[in-house]
């Protein structure tokens, strides 16, 4: 069976605008995603070195503020629903398949190492810009927060303006 | 009023709402085509605008939702979370992640996404993720200036532009249309042909027709909050009010009226050296609030404004008529009134009627009791609880 075809990029906005919408009336907040990652490498750090947690400021003011587990958080629960959704969606629309997905003048060992460095750098972006494009660029424009457009003006403008340094790693002559 | 967390949906129940909506974000995302580098990149290499057209489409149909259900008072835009604004940080952080963006071709949300459906190179970007919080959080020390600096609070871009929140929608609303309109253009260019997806083109034009006529509206919304603060203060003179007579009043709290409930206009200061029992100090602002919105549509309450004159009890009155409660009088004369009639009562000249004579007896009892019934409500009292801003973002 082949793919399904993609929904409607205005029609899948509409949608994911509502549900924005939803969220901020009924919690007061906004969607998330690096905040959940945050929340796992605090865990991580506090459980396997708990005396070196307690030393260093960033996981000692996260905790602080944190009474619960750090694991205990909204957004580490809405992402464990993405990948349900994720998932599900996959597989209603026949997408599931294991594959590291390249264009073919890309090695496999280039796209890994890429992914990763990529990842990382979101990853600190992130912390800097105190959440990526959902909870940073898209919540924060839906109420309008100066921060949070600056952030997505930021992510967007900065894409551009390195775009064309990594051009090899998206487009190949004759495709993309 | 929203929103609904803390009170009708309780801390526990919401983490349930967050697996739901986080599966209705999965799905989202997956369908709109967001779990693949390729079609995620595509919008800096000119190929594939669709992450544009998704995100502003999203951003627009939520901002315009929130303005208008603060609009309607259906939402407390005082208590939802605004994304803080550290000006440096925001900058540099979004560099950053532009650049792990073009490297990386996923945004965490969407790697999670890609990686659910089993796309290897979207959990390596999850891993590089963990990765990358992980050196910001050993690095904290080094980073914790640039982080810290440029403390703007939590901000509304029409705040700092000092724009009207409709004339700012409108204008964002303007400037996606336009980018809608012309990123498909470099998009025919690039690809030499009309993306199919995009078909038929009069519905287009009709969806863009509809954002342009809703984000216009939301210009001629005046902000309802505004409007009637300026109302009040025109409107206070000739209009009709209950009063709570300053007996009735004496006479209520002697009684310890369960029904009673006082709503003080003065400033917290004033509120703190003297106040009623049963009474909570509230703001005109603070009357369109989720807070008072509690207190107000209290059922077999009955509510009475008090303040240091008539003029600051009819404005709340008006405001709270025109926002739709009805059960509320107000304070005959105003907080000043009833000082010196009440609390500091001394009998002038000798009474002549029936009621004279009532009213004097009346009140030299309320003079004796009330201090000590005022002393005791002070001692008792709890401290104020106020609803806060929701605490988010990632």
């Amino acid at each position: 069976m082949n793919e399904t075809k993609y929904m409607n990029p205005y029609l899948a906005g509409f949608f994911l605008g509502l549900l924005l919408l939803v969220t901020i009336f009924i919690t007061g907040r906004g969607l998330g995603a690096s905040g959940a990652t945050k929340s796992g490498v605090v865990a991580a750090v506090s459980s396997v070195a708990p005396a070196h947690a307690a030393d260093s400021k960033f996981y000692s003011e996260y905790l602080k503020e944190h009474d619960d587990s750090p694991l205990k958080n909204w957004l580490v629960f809405e992402v464990i629903g993405v990948i349900m959704g994720a998932f599900i969606s996959g597989l209603v629309s026949n997408r599931l398949s294991l594959t590291l997905e390249k264009i073919p003048t890309v090695s496999s060992k280039t796209r890994i190492i890429t992914a990763l460095i990529g990842g990382a750098l979101f990853g600190l972006g992130s912390q800097l810009g105190r959440g990526c494009t959902s909870g940073s660029a898209l919540s924060g424009m839906a109420v309008l927060s100066t921060g949070g457009i600056i952030t997505m003006m930021a992510i967007f403008g900065g894409a551009y303006a390195f775009a064309w340094f990594f051009r090899k790693l998206w487009l190949y002559p004759g495709g993309k | 009023m929203g929103p609904l967390v803390p009170d009708l949906i309780g801390n526990e129940l919401n983490f349930v709402v967050a697996i739901l909506i986080g599966i209705a974000f999965g799905f989202i995302l997956e369908q709109a085509g967001f779990s693949t580098s390729k079609k995620l990149v595509g919008l800096f290499y000119g190929y594939d605008f669709t992450v544009l057209r998704v995100f502003f489409t999203a951003g627009i149909t939520a901002m315009i939702g929130v303005v208008a259900l603060g609009h309607f008072g259906l939402l407390d835009l005082s208590l939802i979370y605004v994304n803080p604004t550290f000006l440096w940080s925001a900058l540099v952080g979004g560099l950053i992640m532009g650049l792990g963006f073009v490297i990386g071709g996923f945004c965490p949300g969407t790697s999670v996404c890609a990686a659910a459906i089993g796309k290897i190179d979207a959990m390596i970007f999850v891993v590089g993720g963990f990765l990358g919080v992980y050196i910001f959080a050993e690095g904290y020390p080094w980073f914790e200036t640039l982080y810290k600096a440029e403390d703007w609070g939590n901000v509304t871009l029409f705040d700092t532009l000092g724009t009207s929140q409709g004339i700012f929608a409108f204008g964002m609303t303007f400037m996606a249309v336009g980018a809608f309109w012309f990123t498909t253009w470099v998009e025919k260019k690039v690809n030499g042909k009309e993306n199919p997806e995009l078909q038929p083109k009069k519905l287009y034009l009709g969806l863009g027709l509809t954002l342009f006529v809703l984000g216009i509206a939301t210009i001629f919304m005046p902000e309802r909050r505004t409007e009637l603060l300026a109302d009040a203060a025109t409107a206070v003179s000739n209009q009709k009010m209950d009063v709570t007579t300053i007996d009735e009043l004496a006479f209520r709290l002697l009684d310890k009226d369960p029904k009673l409930q006082i709503v003080d206009l003065r400033t917290a200061t004033e509120f703190q050296k003297f106040s009623l029992p049963n009474s909570t100090n509230m703001t005109l602002e603070e009357l369109f609030g989720k807070d008072a919105s509690k207190i107000l549509s209290i059922k077999n309450k009955h509510i009475v404004f008090v303040a240091d004159n008539e003029v600051d009890e009819k404005k709340a009155a008006y405001i709270v008529e025109e926002l739709g409660y009805r059960n509320f009088s107000i304070l005959e004369g105003g907080l000043s009134f009833f000082k010196k009639e009440i609390l500091e009562y001394k009998p002038a000249g000798e009474p002549k009627t029936r009621q004279e004579i009532d009213t004097r007896k009346f009140r030299q009892r309320a003079v004796k009791e009330l201090p000590a019934l005022i002393q005791n409500a002070k001692k008792g009292a709890a401290p104020k609880k106020k609803s806060t801003r929701v605490i988010g973002g990632c």
